[in-house]
Formats: structure tokens, sequence, C-alpha cells
């Protein structure tokens, strides 16, 4: 049954978090365009949605964690305030009929009213990595990935601005898998320690003396997590785990 | 999940910039099934896709085309340098963004011709595109290369490289020249057969069935078919039913920002202001103007469809259109309840519009904007401009005194009769404009203290179908020492520290000269610049003066016959073939009145006998109003 949440005037507003995917061509297209994608179509689909104030309005937005160009996902999340809605499911299906094909929103749901936003959130991130063909290296990773494992630091030599920084991996590393030629893993995410996919994998081939060639991997973003424990108890769940449905 | 096709590799899309440029998908984009299509048309913008997209005209196009059922309408920009090389390298044909099919696979490559600087552009995309470039070399397999665009009324410098040119409003013959198409395709006629069969068609010139002959001095003896049944000259087509007729209603929505991230609402067509130098405003005669209704119920249509936050109105002079109070309290009242921002560019400046802007704008961010284009009251009277020093000042006052601090001024220099006086009233009336913000606004209300005149000039390039196109252009250190001297007059100003002068580059504009008032000789210099590797010459930084040069000089072609020259009255121009409502004589007597100062009256107050009456509507056959506002 449709629910109706009109809010008084001066009262505040309902945070919504949304679920959705990211594939085919508009894998292409940058975090800024995404964001600039979702505001039209939330006009389109005539949600009441929330302006900021001042003389240049904008939609109260935030992204969960930006997704790299070329990076396809099935966890990707965004909050926006709305005045009212009919129903969870309502929302999710006007913004559908609105989209475009490879964006596609998974869920919708209403966050408590103290949650942190989508973009504080962020703890943690996982993925599944695959080489494209013929770019596979010739390690085997079944073979070398426990004592990769097993290692006290995995380092890393991240290339910024200022010269070469050295990274260890390690700490960040929650999970990591080797199987049917898949990467399955579980990263941080948070903006202090945030681990992209293929530092690690790159890592591992140096180890063994090996490359990674260029634009070798398919990356898929599985989900996005936030921590409901603490820093050293981690427990992990989906962005949206603390939403519901209305 | 299927996997959409795309024309490139991932390899290639994640190593160029913007790669979002080049896989189409976008929301509104119109894709169909291949197997019931009979008529596939790419629709090319010689240009980036983010200039490209901002065209209104391919938009209206890009609708009507794909409302015919068999008829499949897809968009094609130029690759930037970056994916061009790429596709060179690995002989990746030129593709159109919807079905990512080569343009090869199509029945029509349509080119919109919008600015002369992008002629070479328009080769580097027939060379992707992996076609002869010259028109004559291009066989059955290919596709008919049409031109479409402003520039169509002067196409004999492409004359070379395009099949057909379409003259005039793209919303009258295509339905027609679709079906003489098919018919030719399902008869097997040939690609010679239909062009000759489109030639007949109203609006059509095919450059082929043409012959020019020349005096000894290069200039026109004469221009004839060389075939019969080909018409002596062509007419501009006119679409006569603004209102009803195609408009897009579902525009597409880019995913980058592209320079019109809005929804465009075309409010009229032509202007009722006859400027001499300019040429829209001869070649959109008459004007004719859309109902309000039916605007207003497009705009809302258009904002739901596309989900864009703004809506821009477009005209040559929105303060002409009847309607416009109406129309704006409708948008302000809709648009303001969605946060939906409002734009509203070619203005006048008077109480009306400076209430409506403050009501749209921020005022202190905004800046306002006047065109005096010269900088004298004689010189404008030369050049048709209305607009007096007094109603300049008056509005800038009323501007002021409503919290305006920044004022933006457009001129031209190298006006015909322009002497060092005018150019000195560029720098006196930016001076003016200053002064009077110190003595209107009272120290304490000034924000910041200032007042900020950025004053820009750019150099006039005379134009086919315009009064000043028997006119001489002046040389790039003409234009260079005109540009001198107002940056001297300014300096010597007493409110100098207020102005800001910014001039335009003169090797452009004295290209821009030659290839607007070209002949069909320089086809072969454009094939030469451009095998120099020249294209992009639109962007500065990719614009080669030198390259240009030498091709002409290889070409045994002297740009200088196209620009310093003055032609005389009895002159034929390459262009005269066209008949674009304004007649010769029209324009001649205007030439004349021009070098006698005088002023001719907007079409409001009373009609000049322009020839665009033949046209059977719009303004031409409203009654005049004596006392319709001059100024401009």
């Amino acid at each position: 049954m449709a629910v109706e949440y009109a809010l008084k005037k001066g009262m505040h507003l309902m945070k919504l978090r949304i679920k959705f995917n990211k594939y085919g061509p508009v894998r292409f297209i940058g975090h800024l365009d995404v964001m600039r994608f979702f505001q039209k179509a939330i006009r389109r689909a005539d949600i009441d949605v929330a302006y900021s104030q001042g003389f240049s309005p904008h939609q109260i937005m935030s992204f969960a964690q930006p997704l790299s160009v070329g990076l396809t996902s099935n966890g990707e999340y965004m909050d926006v305030e709305v005045h009212s809605i009919v129903s969870c499911e309502d929302v999710k299906n006007r913004l559908n009929a609105v989209s475009v094909p490879g964006i596609e929103v998974l869920s919708v749901k209403v966050l408590p009213e103290n949650a942190e936003n989508a973009m504080a959130s962020v703890a943690a991130a996982s993925y599944t990595v695959r080489f494209r063909e013929g770019r596979e290296p010739k390690l085997n990773i079944t073979e070398a990935l426990p004592a990769f494992l097993a290692k006290d630091n995995i380092l890393y030599n991240k290339e910024t601005k200022k010269g070469i920084r050295e990274l260890d991996l390690k700490q960040g590393i929650y999970e990591l898998s080797y199987r049917n030629n898949c990467f399955h893993m579980l990263v941080d995410a948070s903006s202090a320690g945030n681990i992209k996919p293929g530092q690690i994998i790159e890592a591992l081939l140096k180890e063994h003396g090996e490359e990674l060639q260029e634009n070798a991997l398919l990356i898929t973003r599985e989900d996005t997590f936030l921590n409901l424990g603490t820093e050293d108890d981690r427990k992990l769940v989906p962005l949206d785990e603390i939403g519901m449905f209305v | 999940m299927n996997e959409i096709k795309l024309a490139l590799s991932d390899d290639i899309l994640m190593k160029i910039e913007k790669p979002a440029r080049y896989i189409g998908n976008e929301y509104n984009s119109v894709v169909k099934d291949k197997s019931k299509i009979n008529v596939r048309f790419a629709m090319c913008f010689p240009d980036v896709y983010e200039i490209g997209m901002s065209h209104l005209g391919i938009q209206i196009l890009y609708d009507m085309f794909n409302s015919m059922e068999d008829v499949w309408c897809e968009r094609v920009y130029s690759p930037c340098l970056d994916l061009d090389k790429i596709m060179r390298e690995e002989k990746i044909p030129l593709f159109a963004l919807e079905s990512q099919d080569p343009v090869k696979d199509f029945d029509f490559m349509g080119i919109t011709i919008q600015y002369e600087m992008c002629y070479t552009n328009i080769l580097q995309m027939l060379d992707l595109a992996q076609f002869p470039l010259l028109a004559s070399e291009r066989g059955e397999e290919h596709p008919i290369v049409i031109g479409g665009g402003p520039c169509t009324y002067n196409p004999e410098p492409l004359a070379d490289f395009f099949d057909i040119f379409y003259i005039g409003e793209g919303e009258t013959r295509y339905e027609d020249l679709i079906s003489v198409y098919k018919e030719c395709k399902s008869q097997k006629l040939g690609r010679e057969e239909f062009l000759r069969r489109a030639a007949r068609i109203p609006g059509m010139y095919v450059p082929r069935f043409y012959d020019v002959f020349y005096n000894e001095d290069n200039t026109i003896k004469a221009f004839l078919p060389n075939e019969k049944g080909i018409p002596m000259s062509i007419t501009k087509e006119v679409e006569m039913d603004v209102t009803n007729t195609y408009y897009p209603m579902k525009p597409v929505v880019p995913y980058i920002k592209v320079t019109q991230d809005r929804v465009v609402l075309e409010i009229q067509r032509g202007c009722i202001r006859g400027c001499r130098f300019c040429q829209a405003g001869q070649l959109y005669r008459p004007v004719r103007e859309r109902d309000v209704e039916t605007l207003k119920r497009y705009a809302l249509e258009m904002l739901k469809n596309t989900g864009h936050e703004e809506i821009s109105l477009s005209s040559l002079s929105s303060s002409d259109y009847s309607k416009l109070p109406e129309l704006i309290d409708f948008l302000i009242d809709e648009c303001g309840k969605k946060h939906i921002n409002i734009s509203l560019p070619s203005l006048r400046i008077d109480a009306f519009s400076l209430d409506v802007m403050s009501k749209v704008q921020d005022v202190k961010k905004s800046s306002l904007t006047f065109a005096p284009e010269a900088g004298s009251q004689r010189l404008r009277n030369v050049i048709n401009k209305g607009l007096t020093e007094e109603v300049i000042l008056k509005g800038s006052a009323l501007a002021f005194e409503g919290g305006w601090t920044r004022v933006k001024l457009y001129f031209m220099l190298g006006l015909p009769t322009e002497t060092e006086e005018d150019i000195r009233g560029i720098a006196e009336l930016s001076n003016k404009i200053a002064a009077t913000f110190f003595d209107v606004v009272p120290k304490e209300k000034r924000v910041n203290g200032k007042v900020q005149i950025v004053t820009s000039t750019s150099f006039f390039v005379p134009k086919p179908f315009t009064p000043f196109q028997w006119a001489p252009q002046c040389t790039k250190e003409q234009f260079l020492e005109k540009a001198y001297q107002t940056k001297k007059a300014i300096t010597e100003q007493l409110n100098q520290k207020s102005i800001k002068y910014n001039w335009h580059e003169a090797d452009v504009s004295v290209l821009e000269g030659v290839l607007a008032r070209g002949d069909r000789r320089l086809s072969k210099v454009l094939l030469k610049v451009y095998e120099k590797g020249c294209f992009y010459d639109a962007w500065s930084e990719y614009f080669h003066n030198d390259k240009w040069m030498e091709a002409f000089e290889e070409c045994g072609i002297d740009p200088d016959f196209y620009t310093v020259r003055e032609r005389s009255l009895d002159e034929i121009f390459p262009w005269d073939f066209i008949n674009a409502g304004v007649t010769k004589e029209f324009l001649q007597r205007e030439w004349l009145k021009a070098q006698r100062e005088e002023i001719s009256e907007n079409c409001k107050k009373k009609c000049q006998g322009c020839g665009a009456a033949r046209f059977g509507g719009g303004i031409c056959f409203e009654e005049r109003d004596a006392s319709y506002e001059a100024e401009n």
C-alpha cells in the first residue's frame, strides 16, 4: 500500500539512499557526469526532491564513492533529500522509466534521521576482477596467493603528483580469493585508506617479477559497505542496510 | 545484460579524453530496428561534440528525420585530435553515435556548415569516413554527401566536395528528397540520375550540373547549368508556418557538459532590424513568430522530457517578439516552482528587460550586454544600427541603479567608411558608461566601489547577401592598426582603469573573409591546406596561418582578390545564382544608402521592399506601426 510521507514546511526532509548499477557503454561516463545524469533524471521522474537555499539552488545529493571511468558496478549508492514520496518502490520505478541502458536503480530506501551521508559512510568495497583475454599473466595465481596473503606487509608504490609514495596495502585487504579465473576482494574504501583493486594485483605480479599489462583488468564493483562495528572489530554491511523500505 | 556494441575498443576509450563523446546512448537518442529502415541518414557536425550537441538546427532535423518511419537519422561529430590520430593509424572508419556503424553504411552523409573556419573539418570527416574527398571521385558505394546551414548561401568554395547543397530551412524539402532517393534506389537508377532528379527539387543545388566561366581578371563571366532541365537559379527554402512544423519535444540529453546544456525555445525566425553587416538578418527574412501558446506548451514538455535545469529563448532579437512579456511571465511562474533557470540572450536593455533580468538572474554576478557595433553615431547610421548613445547611457544608468556593475560592449573594427574618430568613439563611449556609474551610484552604495566595462572588438568580415557584400575588407595590418588605436584611445580615457579591452585574432578574420565571399577555385586551396594537416581551424591553438598562406601560394591564388578588392556594382558574385528572397537591387540600395549615412527603418515600422514578401507570409503581411521602438 502506498504511504504518503508529505512533510510540512519547516519540518526536516526525508533522506533516500538509492542503489544503482552501471554497466555497458555508460561505464565510460565519469563520476561528475553520473551526478549530472541523476540530477536530470530526478527532474524527469518528477520526484519531490529538496533544493538547497540561495540564488542558485541545487538538489541535495551525496554520492558514496566515485567509480573510475571504465569500471562497471553492481553496487553504487547516492543519497537524495526529498520532501515526500509515494513509496520507495514508486521512486525506483519512476527513475528507471527515465533512465538509460546501463544505469538501473536497484533499490530505494529511507534512511534514519541521524544517518551519516553516503560519502562519509563508506568503509569498504567488494570487487570482482578478471584479466582481459590475452592479457593474463604467466603467474599461477592460485598457487601464489596463499604466500602473498601471509606476508606481513604488501608494499605498493603509488605515483602521486609529489612523487612516489610507498603504501602498505596489507591492512586494507579484508578478503582476497581467486576462483574461476576471477579475483574476489573486499578492501578498504574509506577516504583515508582507499585501495584500488589494480594496486593489489600489480603488487602480486611484481612479487613474481611480472608487470601488469596496460588496461589488463576488467573490474566490477560488487557492493559498497559501511561499518556498523568498530575500527578493530568490523561489521561491514551494504550501504543501504541501515535504510528501510516504505 | 546485453552488451551494446561500440565502434571503439575499450583500450581506445580508456586512452582518449572524454570517451563519453563517442559512445552514444544518451537519453532521448533514437535507436531504430535496422531491418525496418529504408534510408539511413548520418547528420554530421564538423566540430567537437560539445559544440555540435548545442546546435538547435540539428536537433530539429534529427527529430524530423526520425519521425519518418523508414528513415533513421543518427549523429556524428568531428573526432578530437587524440582520437583522430588513432582512427587514422588503426584505419577505424568514422562512425555514427547511435548504431556505432560506419558512415559508409549510410545512404546520406548530411553535413551542417555553420561557419567558414570549419570547412577543413568537413574534409576531416569525409577523410575519416574513408571517402574520396572530391564528389567527382565518389561512386555508387558511397553515401550522398549533402550540405546545409548558413554557409550554403555561398557554397562555392566547397562545391567540389559536395553532391548536393540544401539551400534554406530544412523543414520543407527533405521528405521530397528522400522520396526521390527511394524511387531511384528501388529502380537502381544510380547516383548520377538521382542527383539529376534531386537538382529539380526546389532548394537543391547540385554543383556538378553547373559550370562557371571566368573573366580574365578572375571575376565571374557566367554561371550556367550544363544540362537541360537544371534550374538557372535556386530559391531558398522557407518554412512559412513556424508554429505547425517540426520541433524536437525530446531533445537528446548529453552526459557530458556541452556548450548549451539547456532547453532551447526558438520563439521566432528572422529579424526586423536591417543591420547592414549582419548576414543572418537578411538570410532569415521574413520574420515569422511562433504562437505563444504553442511555445508555452513546448517549454513545459521539453523541460519534462529532458530534466534540464535551464531554458533559454532563442531568436536574433528577442525583444522584438510581440508576446515576449506574456511568455516571460509564464516562464518565471512555471520555472520558479521547479528551480529552473531562465536565460534571456539578445534582449534590448530597457526598463522592461532589466526588471525581467533582475527576477531571473543574480544581479551581482551577471553582466549587461550592449552591442553598439560602432563607436560613433555616424558609423552606426552607416551600418543601420539604430542604437543611440542616449539609449545606451539611459539603459546603463537604469542598470547601475538596479545593482548591476558589469557591462559588456561589443564593437566591430574595419567597418566601411570607418575613421580614426569612429575608433576613438569606442573608447569614449566606454568611458561615458563608466562615468555614468559614478554619477548615478552614490559612493556608499558602490559594490567594491567599482564598475567593470569589458569592451570587445571583432574585425568586420563582409558577408554575401548583405549590403556590404560589395565592400572591401581590411588587411591584417589595417586590422591590427585599428586594434592598436582602440587600445591607445582607451588608455587615454579618464576611467580607463574601469575598462578592459579585448580584441580578436586578425589572421582568422582575413581567412574567414576569403572563404565567405570565395568562389569555386578555392576548393583546391582547401584540399591543399587539409593535405598539409590543417583542420580545427576554428580553434586558435590548431590554426596555422602560415600553412594557409603556403596553400594559396602553391595554388596560384591570391587571397586579397576575395577580401581587399572593392567590387563593382555590376559584378557577378559566386552566390548570385541563389535567390535568398532579398533582391540584389535592395542590397545595392542599402549599400548606397550606407555610403550616404542614411538609415532604413525596421520591418515593423516600414517595409523597405527587400523582396522577402515573395514568400507570402510573416511580417511582410502584417500591419506596420510607425511608432515602433526604433532602438536595438
